[in-house]
This record gives C-alpha cells, sequence and structure tokens, in this order.
C-alpha cells in the first residue's frame, strides 16, 4: 500500500520525464499489437536504432544548444558536407579511415567554433547565422560533389560504423553472445552506480527511497536493459552505430548532470545576465556547446555516409529540423535553462518509432508527416501544461 | 453625506505565503487629491493593481464600488473603459514612436479601418495643451526628458476621459522644476474635476498637495488624515507610517571595531557606450574593514551602475580612475576576477539578474562558488545538498527542501537565497543592492541580523539603498550620489533624512 503510494508521489514529481518513457512504451505497444508484434521484432527494432542513431548524436548537441537559448539551423547540411569531405577523404585522397575519422570530428569543432564566435563575439542572432550557415553547407556539399556526383566509398571499416554489428564471439542459444555480455556488464554497472549513489546519500544523513522501493526500481530498470539486449542479440547483435549513440549519451549525460561545466550551460540557460554577474564566462560556455554541436555534426555525416556507404549530393536535408523536433518532443525548453540529453534521445526514437510503425502498418508518408507533426505539438502542450501546474 | 467616487472595502489580497493586503478599507470623494503613503512593501501598489484590475476580481477578496457601483475588472481594460488610468513608476510608453501616436496607442482614433493621423494630430495638440506640454507632437518620446515623458503619460490618460488618476511616485525620477510643474498640473486637473490618488514618498509634496492622506502599513490601513481639519503635517504621517520604534527595525549591533581601509577608489569615471554619457563621475570613495557604508541617492543617480563598474564591470563601461583592494591597485575586468579578489555583488534586481529562477535553492547557492563542492570539474551533489542545508537554517530559508526551485518562493527567502549564494563564495567585501526591496518586515529584520553579524565577524558591507531609513538604521557612513556624482558624505552621527535628500537632490 505504501508502496504505491511513493511510486505514485515519485511519478507525480517526475511527470515530464516519466511521461516520455511512458509515451514511448504506449507507442511501441500500441505498434507491437496492431502488427502481430512485427514490430518488436528482433530486426525491426535493430533497424529502428540504427535509423536513429544520425539524428540522434545531432538531438544531443541540439539539446545543449537550446540549453543555452540558441539554434542551429546549420546542422544539416554540415553533417552532409562533412561526410562527403570523409568519402573524398578516403576515396580520392587514399586517407585511411581511422585517421579521416579524427580529421573531420576536429574540423567539425571548427565550424561550430565558427558559429560560436559569430554568436557569442558579435552578437549575431543564432537563427539567422546559422542559417546562413545551413546555405553555405548546402552549397559547399553541392561544390564538392558536382564533378563526382555521389561518391561511393569502399572502406569496409568505415561503412560498418552505419551497417556494421560488433563481433558475436560465439551463440548462445541462438543469441549473439557478445551482445549478451555487454547487456549484462551495463545490467552491473547501473546496479553498481545505484548502489554507491545510496551509500553515499545514507552516509550524508540524507533520505532514501524505501528499500522496497529501491528493489522494485532496481529489477524494473534491469528487467527492461534485459529485455532490449535479449532483441537485440536475437538479430545480428548490437550494430556500432547503437554502440556509439550510447557512448555519446553516456558522456553527455555524465558531462551535463555531473560537472561543473553542465551546471554552468544550465546557468547560462537559464538566466545569461545572472550567470554573468555569477562569474560564469557566458562567451566561453557558448562557444563550448556549438563547438560540441559542430563536432556531432560530423559524426552525424560520418555516420549517415557510412550507412548509405556514399556520399550523396543532398546528404543532411532536414536532418536538423529532425533534431530540434527531436529535442522538444523529449522535454527542452525553449525559453532556455531545461531539458536533458536523455530525453532527446528518447524523443528522437519516439519519432522513430512513429515513422518505423506507420511503415509496417502501410501509412502514407502524407499521414505520416501529419502524425509526427501532432506527436510534436503533443509533446509541446504537454510540457507547457506541467510546467504551468508546478509554478 | 460625502460623494465617494471610490469605495474599496476589506480589501485582501494574498501573494505565495506573504500577506500583501489585510482588509484594506479606502475611500476616495470625487474631485479631491488624495494621497497614498507608507513605507516600502507596505501594500500601496498591490492595492492600485488590484483598483486597476491587474490582479483580476476572483484574486482578492472584498468589495470594489466605483462611480456607485461594485466593479469585477478582470483585466486593466476594464478599468479603463470604467474611466481609472494608471501612470506607473516605469512608465509604459513606446520609446520609437511619436508622441501622438503614443497619447493614441490602443485608443486610435478611426475612420473606418483606417487610423485617422490628421485628426489624431489635431486631438493631441488638445491634449497636449491641457497638460501644458509644449513639444511638437511628432517628436519620438525617446527624444524627451522624463518629465515630459510623465506628461505625456498623463495626457494619454486625459485622452481616455479619465475619471480617476492614479500616479505611481510620479516625482521620483523628475528634478524639482520638473516635479512642481506636475504638482501645478495636478491642482489644474482637480479644477477641471479629475479625481487624483497619488502615491508618494515625499511628504513635503503630499502636505503641499494632498486633500486627503491614508497611510497604510503591513498591508493595513493605518489611518485617512484631512488637511481641512489640519490633520497632514510630517510628525503625524511618520508617526503613522513607522507605527514603531526605530530599535525594533533595526537590530543593535556590537560594534566589532573598524580597521583599515579594505576598498578605495578614486576619481573613479564609467562611460556608458550605449547611453553615450557618463554614469558615474569622478567618484572618491573607501569602504573600511567592519563597516556598513550606506549609498543613498533617487532612482538614477548612478548608484547600481557604480557598484556594477567595481564588480567586474558587466556592462561594459570605459573606465577610469583607480582602484585599490587592501591597497593594492586591482583592475577586474569580469565578474570572476572580482569574485576571486573577494568581493561580491548581491543584485537589485534578483529575479532579473541575481537568480536561476527555474534552478532549485542548492544550485542557486553552490553557483558562483561550485568548485568548493567539486573536485577535477566533477560535482559531489551531496556535499552540495549539505552545504545548502546549512545555509537554509542559518538563514531560516523556509521551503520544504533545498531540491524547491527558487521561482517557486516568496521575495524574502530568493533574498536570503541570493545572500546564501554570495556568502557562500566567502567574500571579504559585500556590496548589497536594495537588499530589502520588496520583502515583508519579518524577513528585512533577519536579513538586518544577517549583515550585523558578517560585520562581526569582519566582512565590509557597501549597502545601496533608497530607504531613507534602512540607510540611517543600518549604515556606519553613508555617501550620498545625485547624477552619477558622489554629492555628500555624512558620518552617521550627522546623518539624518532631511541633510540626505538635501545632497540627493542637487
Amino acid at each position: 500500500m505504501n508502496l504505491i503510494k511513493e511510486a505514485r508521489s515519485l511519478i507525480k514529481v517526475n511527470i515530464r520525464e516519466y511521461g516520455m518513457y511512458i509515451a514511448l512504451f504506449v507507442i511501441m505497444l500500441t505498434f507491437s499489437i496492431m502488427t502481430d508484434g512485427l514490430f518488436m521484432s528482433s530486426r525491426n527494432i535493430s533497424n529502428l536504432l540504427d535509423a536513429t542513431g544520425y539524428i540522434a548524436v545531432l538531438a544531443v548537441g541540439m539539446t545543449l544548444v537550446i540549453v543555452i537559448r540558441h539554434i542551429d539551423l546549420s546542422v544539416g547540411f554540415a553533417a552532409g558536407f562533412m561526410g562527403a569531405i570523409a568519402a573524398i577523404f578516403m576515396t580520392q585522397l587514399g586517407v585511411p579511415f581511422y585517421v579521416t575519422i579524427p580529421i573531420i570530428l576536429v574540423m567539425g569543432v571548427v565550424v561550430g567554433m565558427f558559429n560560436g564566435f559569430l554568436v557569442a563575439q558579435l552578437g549575431i542572432p543564432s537563427f539567422v547565422a546559422s542559417l546562413a550557415g545551413m546555405l553555405i553547407f548546402r552549397g559547399a556539399l553541392l561544390r564538392v560533389t558536382e564533378d563526382t556526383g555521389t561518391i561511393i566509398v569502399k572502406d569496409e571499416h568505415f561503412n560498418a560504423l552505419g551497417n556494421g554489428f560488433i563481433p558475436a564471439l560465439g551463440k548462445l542459444g541462438g543469441l549473439n553472445l557478445l551482445s549478451l555480455i555487454l547487456g549484462a556488464v551495463v545490467i552491473v554497472l547501473f546496479l553498481y552506480s545505484e548502489f554507491s549513489k545510496r551509500q553515499n546519500k545514507l552516509k550524508y544523513n540524507f533520505d532514501v527511497i524505501s528499500k522496497r522501493m529501491f528493489a522494485v526500481k532496481l529489477v524494473f530498470v534491469s528487467a527492461i536493459i534485459a529485455y532490449i539486449t535479449w532483441i537485440i542479440a536475437g538479430y545480428n547483435g548490437f550494430s556500432w552505430t547503437v554502440i556509439i549513440m550510447l557512448l555519446i549519451v553516456v558522456i553527455y549525460h555524465f558531462l551535463t548532470t555531473q560537472t561543473v561545466l553542465g551546471r554552468h550551460i544550465y546557468a547560462v540557460g537559464s538566466n545569461p545576465e545572472a550567470a554573468h554577474l555569477t562569474g560564469i564566462n557566458v562567451k566561453k560556455i557558448t562557444y563550448i556547446v556549438f563547438g560540441s554541436m559542430g563536432m556531432l555534426s560530423a559524426l552525424s555525416g560520418i555516420l549517415f555516409t557510412a550507412r548509405l556507404q556514399s556520399a550523396t549530393t543532398t546528404a543532411g536535408t532536414l536532418f536538423e529540423l529532425d533534431a530540434i523536433a527531436a529535442a522538444y518532443v523529449g522535454g527542452v525548453s525553449a525559453a532556455g535553462g531545461v531539458g536533458k540529453v536523455t530525453g532527446s534521445i528518447i524523443g528522437a526514437i519516439v519519432m522513430a518509432s512513429l515513422s518505423s510503425g506507420m511503415n509496417l502498418l502501410g501509412v502514407g508518408i502524407s499521414y505520416q508527416y501529419m502524425i509526427r507533426g501532432a506527436v510534436l505539438a503533443i509533446a509541446v502542450i504537454f510540457d507547457v501544461m506541467t510546467r504551468r501546474k508546478r509554478a | 453625506m460625502s460623494d465617494y467616487i471610490l469605495e474599496m472595502n476589506g480589501i485582501s489580497k494574498e501573494f505565495t505565503g506573504v500577506k500583501a493586503l489585510a482588509n484594506v478599507n479606502f475611500k476616495v470623494e470625487r474631485g479631491e487629491i488624495h494621497c497614498l503613503i507608507g513605507e516600502n512593501g507596505a501594500g500601496k501598489s498591490t492595492l492600485m493593481k488590484v483598483l486597476s484590475g491587474v490582479y483580476p476580481h476572483g484574486t482578492y477578496t472584498g468589495d470594489i464600488v466605483f462611480e456607485g457601483g461594485v466593479q469585477t475588472f478582470g483585466r486593466i481594460g476594464d478599468s479603463v473603459k470604467a474611466g481609472i488610468a494608471i501612470i506607473y513608476q516605469e512608465l509604459a510608453l513606446f520609446p520609437d514612436l511619436t508622441v501622438y501616436e503614443n497619447i493614441f496607442a490602443g485608443n486610435e482614433i478611426k475612420q473606418g479601418a483606417f487610423v485617422n493621423w490628421n485628426r489624431t494630430i489635431v486631438q493631441a495638440k488638445e491634449m497636449l495643451r491641457k497638460v501644458k506640454l509644449n513639444v511638437n507632437p511628432e517628436t519620438p518620446v525617446k527624444e524627451l526628458g522624463v518629465g515630459k515623458q510623465q506628461l505625456v503619460e498623463i495626457a494619454k490618460a486625459l485622452s481616455k476621459d479619465v475619471k480617476l488618476l492614479i500616479l505611481d511616485e510620479p516625482t521620483a525620477a523628475l528634478n524639482e522644476d520638473d516635479s512642481e510643474n506636475l504638482l501645478a498640473l495636478l491642482r489644474e486637473l482637480k479644477r477641471q474635476g479629475i479625481t487624483c490618488i497619488m502615491i508618494s514618498h515625499k511628504l513635503k509634496e503630499v502636505i503641499a498637495i494632498a486633500d486627503k492622506a491614508t497611510v497604510l502599513r503591513d498591508g493595513r490601513t493605518i489611518c485617512t488624515l484631512d488637511a481641512s481639519k489640519g490633520e497632514i503635517s510630517e510628525s503625524v504621517i511618520i508617526k503613522n507610517m513607522v507605527g514603531r520604534e526605530i530599535d525594533d527595525i533595526y537590530p543593535k549591533r556590537a560594534s566589532g571595531g573598524i580597521g583599515g581601509n579594505v576598498l578605495e577608489i578614486r576619481d573613479w569615471t564609467a562611460y556608458d557606450p550605449k547611453l553615450g554619457r557618463n554614469v558615474v563621475k569622478n567618484v572618491n570613495l573607501h569602504v573600511k574593514k567592519g563597516e556598513i557604508v550606506g549609498i543613498a541617492g533617487l532612482m538614477g543617480s548612478g548608484r547600481t551602475e557604480l557598484a556594477l563598474s567595481l564588480f567586474g564591470n558587466p556592462k561594459s563601461y570605459k573606465l577610469q580612475g583607480e582602484l585599490l583592494l587592501n591597497g593594492e591597485k586591482r583592475v577586474f575586468k569580469h565578474p570572476r576576477d572580482a569574485i576571486k579578489a573577494g568581493v561580491a555583488y548581491v543584485t537589485e534586481d534578483r529575479k532579473g539578474d541575481g537568480l536561476f529562477l527555474i534552478q532549485d535553492i542548492k544550485n542557486n547557492i553552490t553557483a558562483a562558488n561550485l568548485g568548493a563542492v567539486a573536485s577535477r570539474g566533477i560535482i559531489n551533489v551531496n556535499e552540495e545538498v549539505k552545504v545548502a542545508n546549512g545555509y537554509k537554517q542559518s538563514m531560516n530559508i523556509k521551503a520544504p527542501s533545498v531540491e524547491q526551485l527558487v521561482g517557486n518562493l516568496s521575495g524574502g527567502n530568493q533574498q536570503k537565497v541570493s545572500l546564501g549564494k554570495w556568502l557562500f563564495v566567502g567574500p571579504k567585501l559585500l556590496i548589497l543592492d536594495e537588499p530589502t526591496r520588496g520583502i515583508d518586515v519579518g524577513a528585512k529584520f533577519e536579513i538586518y541580523t544577517i549583515m550585523n553579524k558578517l560585520i562581526a565577524e569582519g566582512m565590509s558591507i557597501i549597502m545601496i539603498s533608497s530607504e531613507l531609513g534602512e540607510v540611517l538604521g543600518m549604515s556606519d557612513r553613508v555617501y550620498v550620489m545625485a547624477e552619477g556624482r558622489m554629492t555628500g558624505e555624512l558620518s552617521i552621527a550627522d546623518a539624518d533624512q532631511e541633510k540626505i535628500m538635501h545632497f540627493a537632490t542637487q
């Protein structure tokens, strides 16, 4: 009885965050039922996550950009352009993939820093600055692919980033062994971090949730991780794209929630004037956030080029809007200062699930756009309502 | 039988946790000039906001009877329609529009679907004649001085057929000539049959112009004084305004012994490139260890600008002069440099540029000194909560936990969070800009007590304040500023309200 009460109050306090997980659950369940379980099949989930990768990494960066009250419209074609440069490096200049990738990532940082310069140093509104960037990168992409048209990439290692899977190292009851081990490691790490967090809080004599609630939480989350691992291990196992996506999420989640830098980013977003008077270097934070956005654009370009095994003349079209939509669905506030990296990833997966599910059901592309638009609007309405209630 | 144009009966209004108005009764007779008096936070502005529909019917209790009928204003437009116009301290004009556009903004003279600009200009001239303002109606408002802008506001009110004109501290930002003009105009309007409510802190004005005066204190009506019965005098008003001995408001402190100079500035001038003028002019000032230095002055006298120019110059003024901290010449290029050197600045506008309202208490308290609860850039959240809890207890911040969002706290508690944030930096010199603006008497007392404790521990405080009582009650020494200049320095023994006001109006 008390357990239910505690659960209810926990949900109430975190309604916005849990609401999104619940929404994702409902969407997945609905599609599963309507497709006779086809939606939750190993193959479909695997494909769905792979197709989310290049948008998800953009959404992570975009989250921080929106948190500090800016926007970056240039990321789509920046990704397309840098993906094309990567292809040119490997095919025309013969640079090996392990040299190409770091070069492209650094190039992304430089591009992002330049946006940061326009916004922080010259005070140009980010909407305008990045709109200009979008046009420039679109032109640049066309220029570099003009002579050759689509550039086919033949480097297997590079293409594996978008299509390949981690080695299986064997099979266990028809399941991919290394993926199972990986899932188990994640569960162990999760349990360890939860226990040590609780232990630390107790050391400080702070309130913690009841032992039973704690147990329920651990079992629940572990079960979800185990279930996802089981599904994925049933097909080809974890893809490199998913591994990269998870790494980015873990790194950025840690950065935003546990570090001084993260706290400063959110401070700048909550109130830039107060942040300045608090001694925070607002310009530096703006540079860092745009720099990271640029790096993630480069990564997105690499993933997309690898996935298509080629650089095309239209790569990156509308990526920026998909990333922005994912961030908003994931609970980022347009007013700044609010929004989680994990939320944006879930937002990206929600949008991808909608596309995937509707494709399986054979819903026409026209309706797909309308439904995805409606979901975006509903998410933001829900956001505004819950925020107003708390104020 | 008196003819009341307005009766406000038993008005009560509460903000989260703070009772702003408690059963206030306020009656205004037709055709009189009625002054509303009280300390900051007594509830005058709140009462006028209830009257004008800023706080709509239903958010307060009690009745408003205007022109014989009970009014239920749902929004400002309703009270305007009924003939009530309110002119706030912060003028609500569009600086880039012309005088005539401003006068008829929201009340355009139309011909079919279009605005008839010619008739607008003709009528605007008529209104300007009424308020005795001799300017071309096609001048952009931003080119006029504050005094003239105020007259444009009044002209705007008159254009709407106003029956009751409310002025919230109309002369606070005006010089003596402009103030005189304004008072003369109010007398003239009275002759034309317009009733007027004026909120004012300047008792001389009140005595000069009021037919009646109502005193509010702590959200209650204390009394209504009648000039025709000779009841309005400075001593009577002050007695009713304050209502308690000064000792009860300002806690006594053990004189901690005053040391050498902590801060000294010489020939300090700050040029604001945005305004294109000097906002601080040739200021000399020093602050000793263990001392509270008050800086008094009227609105716009350059006090906040002075503080900002000392605290790392966030507004990028062009600075001249010398700043010595503990005898050493220093240049602060960013607030960060000032913080590192042991200077802290609690801003005037805690919501605007002081606090992170959408973040919790703990994040706010540690914001300026995150390094102290982090190692190698990683925050120890438990340590952080412990620190925040410490301040919550020692400063008596009323909130369920330190995870409460600061935006949900009352003004007094927000101010304590703001103070806590800067104390966690461990400053040697604390600059407080209007430390008790808009907070209730109880919280004020607590903040004064904290200040005294800090002084006893050897900190130095610069306190910028518009409340003369506070300046006189808390300072060891008082500087007075006017138009960016330091016009006077008084030891607390010599200082009184009149002397300060004399310097402040130079």
